[in-house]
Order: C-alpha cells, then structure tokens, then sequence
C-alpha cells in the first residue's frame, strides 16, 4: 500500500501542513492521517475550507485507548464532504501525562457531545471547550470506564440511592 | 368468604372477614404502573393487547402516574443512572405496593456485567417477583399477576417486610 500515490485529500493535507502529518494510508479505500495534535484546529479548519476538500459534515468523534504503547490516546475524527462526496479520517495520538488536544468545536459546532463522550469515556481533556463534563456517565462517577486499565468487575456506589 | 345462597335465588347473605373482602377487591384491581427500558416493554405491550388480554386478570388499567399504582412492573434494563428515578419512583407509590422485576436484566443484570448497568434492582429496592427470560413471554407477566393475587389472597407476607435484606 505504501507505493501508491496518496490520494486527493492526503496529498494536499502533506502538501500544507508537511511534517506535521505524521503518516498516512489508504487502506481499504480508507484515507487516514496521522498529525500532530499541535495543530489539530488549523488542520480542521483546513479541511473545512479548502474548496477542493470542503469537509462540511463532521460525522464522528472518538477516543482510543492504546494501552502499553506511546503516546496512549488517540483521538480519531471522522469526516466526511456532502459536496464532494469523499472521507478522511484524521488521528492524533494524546499522551497519557498529559491528554489535552485543542477543542474543534469552533470548526464544527456538533463536535461538542463527541468531545464530551471522549472526555467521559477516556478522560482525554479538550482545551478550551465550553461545557467540558460528563454526558453518559453520573456526575459523581470517577473514573473513565473505556480505559482499558479500568477493572472490569469495579461497581461505583449508586448515586441518589441508599443501599 | 361463605356465601349462603337461597334455593329459591332470593337475595341471601355473605359472611367474611373485612380483610377477605378488602383482599378479593384488591386482587382484581391490581393497577399496574409500567417502568419500561428494553425490549421487554414490548412484550408488556403484547400483555396489555387484545391478544393475551391482561383485563382478564383485572390488571388492565395501566397508570401513568405511580401515584395510582399498585405494582411496579420493571420492564428491562435499569442502569446506575436510572436507578435513583426508578426508586423515587417506588417510593411514590402508595401502600400496598408491589414489585415485578421483569426479564433477566431487571432481576441480575442480564448480560450487561458492566460498569454501567445495575446487576438487578434488588440491590436497591424489594422485588416481590422474578420473571425469568430475555425478554420474558406475554404469558409470563400474567403467571406474575396471577401469582400477586395468590399472594394478595392468602395474606402471605411481601419483600417490602423483609426489607432491607441483611446478609
């Protein structure tokens, strides 16, 4: 898969942002960029705007848990063009001492559930989100139930309820 | 309850306690309230229709408020954020009350053994009957009914006396 000509999206991604896009693939049809979470709003607003590109419809957000490797998190965006018809996905690896990637949110405004779903689920902490909390979990939960080192039998006290 | 009937069908008399009396009123007017999470409010909905007919067993007004209900029936799956509405719920009822938990995830959690989801809602309020299944079949929920009118009948104690359980 590496000798192939990245496609549209991809090259014009290594084309701006360089270095900062880590890596990428195209497997199974699927584009993919690794970047640096540095510059994850520029590179958003990028997509978003470039007349060739015109990621308009942000479809998906979330975390993963690569537990053992470095750095541990990543969060993935998953987009899509209404206009041209065509998906990237982009990923950003967030270490675990320090899990904080800018928020999206001013470039696309449904990103804040998905940012807080990710926060909940895997504590990663969105800078400069407007409402960062929980949103499926009870607020008095501890802990981030999809990190992969949160014991499976642990059962929190019901909150509200006396036993 | 003795009831002397005249041969001639004159009108006679009856004689019982005013408990018996109270318990074969009360038993033909169980009113359900309906706590419905999962799949199995669908088959609650199936008992309720004209097919299985709960009206037969005198359980048929459903209220929506449980104010006015006299059982508690927990239709699926109850997580921990769910369970302290589910016991202000309870805890609105009005005295004698009486509580069904319905299908696996009601009674132990079914499959859902995770962080999220309460193993059974017995951990937190008393359960008068067990319907086992996922999701239980229509005539489970009226073998329930018929087993709280036995109950309601005979005077036999309910889980709310023996609650808390201490272990």
């Amino acid at each position: 898969m590496t000798d192939k000509q990245p496609s549209v999206v991809l090259a014009k991604l290594i084309e701006r942002f360089g270095d900062d896009i880590v890596a990428t693939h195209s497997d199974f049809g699927d584009d993919t960029a690794r970047v640096n979470r540095e510059r994850i709003v520029e590179i958003c607003t990028f997509l978003r705007d470039d007349p060739d590109l015109l990621f308009d419809f942000a479809m998906d957000l979330t975390g993963v848990d690569y537990l053992g490797e470095e750095p541990r998190f990543e969060v993935v965006y998953h987009l899509y063009s209404l206009e041209k018809k065509h998906r990237v996905r982009i990923k950003a690896r967030v270490p675990e001492e320090d899990p904080v990637i800018d928020s999206v949110i001013p470039v696309w405004v449904g990103m804040d559930w998905f940012e807080r779903e990710a926060y909940d689920m895997y504590g990663i902490l969105f800078r400069d989100h407007p409402n960062l909390k929980r949103i499926l979990m009870y607020e008095a939960f501890e802990g981030h139930p999809l990190r992969k080192d949160y014991p499976k039998a642990r059962r929190q006290p019901t909150v509200g309820v006396e036993e | 309850m003795a009831v002397n009937h005249a041969k001639d069908g004159a009108p006679g008399f009856l004689t019982t306690r005013f408990e018996a009396l109270l318990a074969w009123g009360r038993k033909y007017s169980i009113w359900p309230f309906t706590f419905a999470t999962a799949c199995c409010g669908i088959e609650v909905m199936g008992a309720f229709g004209t097919h299985y007919d709960i009206a037969r067993f005198g359980a048929e007004v459903i209220r929506f408020s449980p104010r006015q209900a006299d059982m508690l029936l927990v239709a699926g799956t109850v997580n921990y954020k769910m369970a302290p509405v589910l016991v202000r719920i309870y805890e609105q009822m009005l005295e004698p009350k009486w509580v069904v938990a319905m299908g696996a995830c009601a009674s132990s959690g079914g499959f859902y053994n995770n962080y999220s989801v309460a193993q059974g809602i017995d951990k937190f309020m008393p359960v008068d009957i067990y319907i086992p299944g996922c999701p239980p079949i229509p005539e489970q929920i009226i073998d329930s009914i018929v087993l709280i009118q036995k109950m309601i009948d005979s005077g036999g104690s309910r889980a709310r006396d023996r609650w808390p359980i201490k272990i």
